[in-house]
């Protein structure tokens, strides 16, 4: 991540529509809202929300709240191959790719990157749990925008009554993710 | 612990109508406003209120007119074709002295045009929102928590004035999500509608809710007189913008809406890189900040005008400048997002020539 | 004693429509109705676009003058804001059949507790004698200088028999101001209009087939007679639909 005297992340995550893109947009917002950090989160929509590719765009920052879209991301979460090739290049400098090999066969040949690969859809079939909280534990191990315990409790708190038998499922998911032993 | 909940502009604009006391939402489908209509479609009869899908836009906002009319704060959005289809009655609105908020949450035209985040209803807005001297208020919020704001700010100018306010977002911050703190919204008691048409109970003459003047004379009485209380007091009291180190800038970038939060990070890029930038943000684009863009103009050197459109706010920047510097612009239209090294790099090279 | 006087729910204005015209009659029906059910002080009127565009400086209740044809929208925002207010909206064939044909059918629909008076005169008035959507096949008007052809101007719309399928309308009657008689049963359906109105039952209108003599270019006694013999046949008296009497669409054809 480059050293800014704020820290401001982008994040873009990327896939197939019902893969759970727009969750994970969400979740990241709300997980910096609730440590007072400034966030914003703008979800692709339309004709993209029927079937093709669906993507949004996190900010968090612990200054000022400037631009909301971004052409150069500090991380990339591709879950599928359509949005590995359209973002991964755009990825900034010293940036973070966190990429879901189960779909995405190619490897970045980037070298100014870091580069994660994690093949969450095998996983999630394996252990039964989601793909894209697979993902989100990737990411803030990698990272380091969140410690486990902060983005935990944030899915505690932001699942409705109605569903928090589903917390342990989604536990267990990030810290499949989170464990993860890199594979590159 | 924070009182923030994480909204998408579109919810909270409906939140915060609610939150202020409008209890009348009237609207029909149209990308990418969904939200609003559907949020009061489940919150209204909640909060005690009455949420209607009309027959068509122009239904919905003669519905607004007879709400307002009956002394109802009143609320509808749309999307820019279907804004184009509310012209009619947002004339007759204002030609009537009534209070209604209208939210243009754009999408890029001409014609069906697309569904993706444009500005390029800037003209229609501040310029030819219906047939007739007439003028509506319109704010251009840039956060979810201003949208919320100023949907509080617009019902409270609506009532003061007994005019339309609209609301121009786009389908970027409406469907944007960031966290709104609704406890910081300061929610005044509406005026009491002693003109409203709800029955006089016998206890007054009629009251008529009319814009009809036959008479030549008569009608330019009648709009005399609302330029005189109404537009000209709005112009004097009601301009609102934000600024910083416009003063001898070498440039000032001028942006309003989505666009100011993108063109801010492009002035502190170029402000990295030596140059002496400015950024100036019309809140209300009408009233226009003519008067302290013409100030600037006396010590900065140039502006760029950046917008979602073809560059629609260019002539009124020139204008309000006074000609006196040059007024360049750089935008994107058709539903692009223009970026912060898109602006930062159109700012380069003006400086350049 | 005073056998005749100005309904209270009248104005002091004089009304500016042509000699002849039957306007004023139907204005003054409305307005004992509003009289007899004492209801002047909660009613608000909604005026169209068309001749009787000043029928706010002639009803002496609250009034609103709408925008063409939008008249229907207009009065189901009033009404939604004030459920206990009575509401009617008076327009023409071109305001409500024509470039308010959205709004007017699909108030209906939405069983919008209003009352709709509904003139027919089968000619726009206001702009100068104008093809109107019921406008006579065959009918000379300044838009149908050779007759309103089928093949070209279509054939005219049936207003009451159209809404009596819808399920929201409680109540639709067509009457004629022609003679005094019917002119009797006018004033008879405007009233129950606004009784089902008050009873909340659902969507009421009253078309009342009226004349236009200056347009038409007839003597107002010949625009009457024209009326029974082209308009009435055409058009048929009776009540079209009543759900206080399961009614469904039934003819009484005093012509």
């Amino acid at each position: 991540m480059p050293e800014n005297k704020i820290k401001t992340y982008s994040i873009i995550a990327a896939g197939f529509g019902g893969q759970g893109v727009q969750f994970i947009g969400k979740q990241l917002a709300l997980t910096g809202m609730y440590l007072d950090k400034k966030v914003s989160c703008i979800p692709s929509y339309g004709a993209e929300m029927r079937g093709g590719t669906s993507n949004c765009t996190v900010i968090i920052s612990d200054g000022d709240m400037g631009s909301p879209v971004t052409d150069n991301p500090d991380i990339l979460i591709a879950m599928n191959l359509p949005s590995y090739l359209k973002f991964h290049k755009t990825i900034a400098k010293d940036g973070c790719l966190i990429c879901n090999s189960s779909l995405v066969s190619e490897k970045s040949e980037r070298e100014d990157i870091n580069k994660y690969y994690i093949p969450a859809t095998d996983l999630s079939y394996e252990h039964n749990v989601p793909m894209n909280v697979i993902m989100l534990g990737k990411l803030i191990s990698a990272t380091g925008i969140f410690t486990f315990d902060e983005f935990a409790a944030s899915l505690e708190k932001s699942l409705p009554e109605s569903k928090k038998r589903l917390l342990d499922m989604n536990i267990k998911a990030l810290k499949l993710g989170f464990d993860y032993a890199d594979s590159e | 612990m924070s009182e923030m909940v994480l909204m998408k502009g579109n919810e909270a604009m409906s939140e915060a109508a609610i939150k202020c006391g409008c209890r009348y939402y009237f609207g029909y489908p149209i990308t990418p406003q969904n939200e609003i209509a559907e949020y009061m479609a489940a919150r209204m009869p909640q909060a005690g209120g009455f949420s209607l899908q009309a027959e068509s836009e122009i239904a919905a906002i003669n519905m607004v007119l007879g709400a307002s009319a009956a002394g109802a704060r009143v609320f509808t959005s749309s999307s820019s074709p279907g804004i184009s289809l509310k012209t009619e009655g947002i004339s007759y609105i204002a030609g009537s002295d009534l209070p209604c908020v209208i939210a243009n949450v754009q999408r890029g035209g001409p014609g069906l045009g697309g569904i993706q985040p444009a500005q390029s209803d800037y003209h229609q807005a501040t310029k030819a929102m219906g047939h007739g001297d007439m003028r509506l208020i319109v704010l251009a919020p840039n956060s979810v928590q201003e949208i919320a704001e100023h949907t509080v700010l617009a019902f409270d100018l609506a009532d003061l004035y007994r005019t339309p306010v609209m609301i121009l977002t786009d389908g970027a911050l409406g469907q944007m999500m960031e966290p709104v703190d609704f406890g910081k919204l300061k929610i005044n008691k509406p005026p009491e509608k002693t003109w409203a048409a709800a029955g006089h109970s016998d206890k007054r003459p009629p009251n008529i809710i009319n814009s009809l003047y036959l008479d030549p004379k008569d009608l330019e009485a009648a709009v005399l007189e609302r330029y005189k209380n109404k537009y000209n007091i709005i112009d004097e009291k009601e301009v609102r913008y934000e600024e910083f180190d416009t003063e001898d800038a070498d440039i000032v970038i001028v942006s309003y809406g989505i666009v100011s939060r993108i063109a801010k990070v492009a002035v502190n890029m170029l402000k990295d890189k030596g140059v002496k930038a400015g950024y100036f943000r019309p809140v209300t684009l009408s009233p226009f900040p003519s008067g302290r863009l013409g100030e600037i103009a006396e010590t900065a050197k140039r502006f760029l005008v950046s917008e979602l459109n073809m560059g629609q706010m260019t002539d009124d920047v020139r204008l309000a400048a006074g000609c006196k510097k040059p007024v360049d612009f750089f935008g994107r239209t058709g539903g692009i997002i223009t970026t912060p090294e898109e602006i930062y790099n159109a700012a380069a090279k003006v400086l350049e020539e | 004693m005073v056998v005749f006087d100005r309904p209270k729910s009248l104005t002091d204005r004089e009304f500016h429509y042509c000699s002849g015209c039957m306007h004023g009659v139907v204005h003054r029906l409305v307005a004992e109705v509003l009289d007899e059910l004492e209801i002047r002080g909660k009613t608000v009127g909604i005026a169209p676009v068309g001749c009787s565009v000043f029928a706010y400086n002639y009803f002496n209740c609250d009034m609103i003058q709408s925008p063409h044809g939008r008249a229907p929208a207009v009065a189901t925002g009033v009404k939604r804001v004030h459920p206990e207010n009575a509401v009617f909206t008076y327009q023409g064939d071109g305001d409500l059949a024509a470039i308010g044909t959205a709004e007017t059918v699909h108030a209906a629909a939405r069983g919008e507790n209003i009352t709709v008076i509904f003139i027919n005169n089968a000619i726009y008035g206001m702009t100068g004698g104008q093809m109107a959507p019921t406008t006579m096949p065959g009918q000379v008007t300044s838009t149908s200088p050779y007759g309103r052809k089928a093949e070209i101007q279509g054939l005219p719309i049936r207003v009451c028999e159209m809404l009596s399928t819808l399920d929201g309308v409680a109540y639709a009657e067509r009457v004629s101001a022609d003679c005094v008689k019917n002119i009797r049963a006018a004033k008879k359906a405007i009233k129950k209009a606004f009784e089902y109105q008050i009873a909340k039952k659902g969507f009421t209108i009253v078309e009342v087939l009226s004349n236009c003599p200056t347009n038409w270019g007839k003597s107002p006694v010949e625009s009457l007679e024209w009326m029974r013999t082209n308009l009435m046949p055409y058009y048929p008296i009776g009540v079209y639909k009543d759900i206080e009497l399961n009614k469904k669409p039934e003819v009484e054809n005093n012509a």
